[in-house]
């Protein structure tokens, strides 16, 4: 086939055809030269300037010196050192003298607000209001105490976490390991109800679930179901349950026992973030929002 | 089968008799693993497929008049497979993209977690949708362009096939927990080492076609093609050399680790989506679009400068997805600056499909098939930009991880490859099927409005939800902590993910509407002799007819 003229753009095709297909003889726009002359010497620039090409075992290393880990680590320094300003004081001060202080209270607010949904929210929720079988840390008594120190030693040990100072509560299997029947559990969950006010329970069920708690349960839990700290069993008679208060709650949790867990962030968050978080909650818990 | 020659209806046979011993020894070696159940189903499959063939053993040998026209069932069948695909991987895509909105839609089941459903969407769509489409249109092009008749008609069936079973292996490997964990080479060492085997033949079939055309010069779709089917290659071997833990297990461990195995894996990674996602699809535009626009290709002198621009560049830029990272900074320059100057053989291609239309512009407004093919090089354009801008540092520094860069994908696969993809399967199934037209009109154009809209809404809502998941990653309060945690930005993307699946939605009802207009043509419209392969062109041969040589 020979080159035809094409009517539309006046061009002549480059001769060949396939399946009636065929090329015009165009010249690459000037366009195209341009830019591709223009983008190769912004290369050629970018490569003298910054490190570039590889030379056996090392590289060329640009003019500017320029180094991404150097840089990386320039700017960590940078704004810890200007971080440092307000985050020694944390570490250092007593959590009394911090929540006395405004302005680094502010701080810690706004800090704290993100460590705490970087870290805890996943669990305990973003306002920290907690679900089924994470307790809430802004109302209600908590297991293991509310104090900043308290808050930050369970952050740092955990629950049954595997730490060595790990804190621990491991409550049995009443009825799955069959301690108790059925029909023993029935009276004692009206029982554990009954001691924070709740449900409605005649004398006899009464009768049965204090001879039934008071062989099982005192040992952890005290003779009031006031609870106990160092076992890590809570308090059955304030109303604060961390699984549930209903019936079918506090059944499933006789029947098949509960080992709460928490990870421990020793070594995840330092020493000053996780007195940080201690804080932030003691503070939410004064001023829940 | 009614093709194949009683030595080919032998040689298939055979094969699949050795096909369901190697599955026999699958399901033996690997009885506890998805080795085991795979080789389980390649027995079954094979043993049903060795009855099939033998039930028509008996037909009649292939008349010789055959040989004088050209060999279009497998390019059939790959647009059956093309399209099945195309609903299966974008109904995952659905899934996976409600699933991020509403968690609880993988149903608490481990197969339908998200980390095994969106491999099953991305091999679904790249090499389910994506492959079956290249290949049924590669047959079909490299057979006019060289005017040579398929050779090894029983090769073009075992590529099809196999690539199809290699397909059903990956994804459904991935649904039971096999995966080498690398993003787009997820398929474990077995199905691996099936699909280079299937590949060399697929190599082979295309060059002794190649290799008996009629025509003096290789026309540029070939180029592409060729391409293609190379560079793959070459990809898949290096990038999945690993060891299998046994010869009895469907695990294996990268024969790289480290840093060297993230160069790997993105050296691969950045060429899948050149070599696959865009050199087999420019070959694609490169035959459909003159044909439908009946417009002679702008510039020969651009397609060669494009290809080569486009072949030499794409192979230096897979660091940039790996900018900030372990690897030395002098890989990320590389791979930055040649992903700059790559810009410009990618525009030129665009610019020459564009430039093609014209004088054809009328025909784009009328005829929804061509412009699905107008569309897809915009998006090309579009995508290819953004994919330069992205490798630049600075910009990849607020880009990288979030979903700005699941928008810039979208905007490629939706935009570019699936619209070529329809665009050109729409102008080849009246011509293989032997058709006037496709069934309606009013369905494509349906579908394109469809798929645009589809395509516009998914890549806006990512771009959005992209850089303000970036932003707000990096803001910091005045008491120098990040002012956001992760769960807020979280929280902040919800709204995007729905209306990203919302457009996913429209997408793949487009491709629904798409696979019954394919039916209704095929069933519905009666067969017709007098149909031309390109319409719009002048041409003396029939449809199907070798032309004489020159």
């Amino acid at each position: 086939m020979k080159p035809e003229l094409d009517p539309v753009s006046g061009r002549s095709t480059t001769g060949h055809e396939w399946n009636g297909i065929t090329e015009l003889d165009t010249p690459v726009p000037k366009a195209v030269w341009f830019f591709l002359i223009t983008t190769f010497l912004f290369s050629v620039g970018y490569w003298l300037f910054m490190p570039a090409w590889p030379l056996g075992t090392t590289y060329t290393k640009g003019l500017l010196g320029d180094d991404e880990r150097a840089n990386l680590t320039a700017a960590i320094k940078a704004a810890t050192d200007e971080r440092g300003a307000w985050t020694r004081i944390v570490a250092e001060r007593e959590p009394v003298a911090i929540m006395a202080d405004g302005d680094l209270m502010a701080k810690v607010r706004e800090s704290g607000r993100t460590l705490f949904g970087n870290n805890c929210a996943m669990c305990h929720g973003r306002e920290a209001v907690g679900g089924p079988g994470f307790p809430s840390l802004v109302r209600g008594t908590t297991l293991w105490g509310d104090t900043p120190e308290a808050f930050a030693e369970t952050i740092r040990v955990g629950i049954n976490s595997g730490h060595t100072d790990s804190r621990t509560s491991q409550m049995l299997a009443f009825g799955r390991d069959g301690i108790l029947t059925r029909q023993q559990i029935d009276p004692l969950v009206a029982y554990v109800r009954g001691l924070a006010q709740q449900g409605s329970t005649t004398g006899k069920q009464l009768d049965e679930g204090r001879q039934l708690f008071a062989a099982n349960c005192v040992a952890c839990h005290g003779e009031g179901g006031e609870g106990n700290r160092s076992l890590g069993a809570p308090d059955l008679s304030d109303g604060t349950w961390l699984y549930g208060g209903d019936d079918a709650s506090v059944l499933q949790s006789i029947w098949h026992g509960r080992q709460g867990h928490m990870p421990s962030w020793d070594g995840r968050l330092s020493a000053w973030e996780r007195k940080l978080l201690a804080i932030y909650l003691v503070d939410l818990r004064g001023n829940p929002r | 089968m009614g093709q194949l020659t009683v030595a080919e209806r032998q040689a298939g046979i055979m094969i699949l008799v050795g096909m369901a011993v190697l599955g026999f020894v699958m399901a033996v070696a690997g009885a506890d693993n998805a080795l085991g159940v795979h080789g389980a189903w390649i027995l079954v499959a094979a043993v049903v497929g060795v009855f099939l063939m033998l039930d028509r053993y008996l037909d009649p040998p292939p008349n010789e008049t055959r040989l004088s026209e050209y060999y279009d069932d497998p390019a059939k069948a790959g647009v059956v497979f093309a399209m099945m695909w195309a609903v299966i991987g974008m109904g995952f895509g659905l899934w996976i993209a409600s699933l991020l909105a509403w968690p609880e839609l993988n149903f608490d089941l481990e197969w339908t977690s998200f980390g095994r459903i969106r491999p099953i969407h991305t091999t679904g769509i790249i090499f389910g949708f994506g492959g079956n489409a290249l290949i049924a249109t590669s047959y079909y092009v490299m057979q006019r362009t060289c005017r040579a008749r398929l050779q090894d008609p029983l090769a073009a069936w075992f590529v099809l096939l196999g690539y199809n079973l290699f397909c059903v292996l990956a994804t459904t490997g991935y649904a039971m927990g096999s995966t080498q964990s690398k993003e787009y080479a997820e398929p474990e060492w077995y199905t691996d080492i099936w699909l280079v085997v299937v590949w060399v033949v697929y190599f082979v079939v295309y060059l002794r076609t190649l290799a008996r055309r009629k025509e003096p010069h290789i026309y540029v779709a070939n180029w592409y093609y060729m391409a293609f089917i190379l560079v793959v290659a070459m990809l898949h071997i290096v990038n999945n050399l690993a060891v299998p833990v046994s010869w009895g297990s469907d695990k294996s461990y990268s024969l790289f680790a480290g840093v060297q195995d993230a160069l790997t894996e993105w050296w691969y990674g950045h060429n899948a989506v050149a070599f696959f996602l865009t050199s087999g699809f420019l070959g694609m535009m490169y035959y459909f679009l003159p044909v439908r626009a009946g417009r002679p290709i702008y510039s020969y002198r651009m397609s060669i400068i494009s290809f080569w621009g486009i072949t030499f560049m794409y192979m230096w830029v897979g660091s940039h997805h790996l900018h900030y990272t372990a690897l030395p900074q002098w890989v990320q320059t590389l791979g930055m600056t040649f992903s700059i100057i790559l810009l410009v053989p990618s525009w030129a291609s665009a610019a020459n499909a564009l430039l093609t239309l014209n004088g054809a512009w009328h025909k784009v407004r009328d005829d929804a098939t061509l412009r699905f093919m107008m569309v897809a090089a915009v998006f090309y354009g579009i995508t290819t930009f953004e994919g330069s801008f992205l490798a630049i540092r600075s910009v990849n520094s607020l880009s990288h991880y979030t979903d700005w860069t699941v928008g810039h994908v979208h905007a490629g696969a939706l935009g570019w490859v699936a619209m070529i993809s329809f665009g050109s399967i729409y102008a080849m199934v009246p011509w293989i099927w032997k058709r006037e037209r496709m069934y309606s009109p009013g369905l494509i154009e349906a579908h394109f409005w469809l798929a645009l809209a589809g395509t516009v809404v998914y890549v806006v809502a990512m771009w959005n939800s992209g850089i303000i998941q970036g932003l707000m990653w990096r803001t910091y309060n005045d008491s120098g902590t990040l002012t956001y945690s992760f769960v807020e930005s979280l929280v902040a993307m919800h709204p995007y993910y729905i209306a990203r699946a919302f457009g996913g939605l429209l997408f793949l009802t487009g491709a629904l509407l798409g696979c019954l207009n394919i039916y209704l043509t095929v069933t519905r419209l009666p067969l017709t002799e007098a149909v031309s392969s390109r319409p719009p062109l002048d041409c003396e041969a029939a449809v199907g007819a070798l032309q004489a040589a020159e």
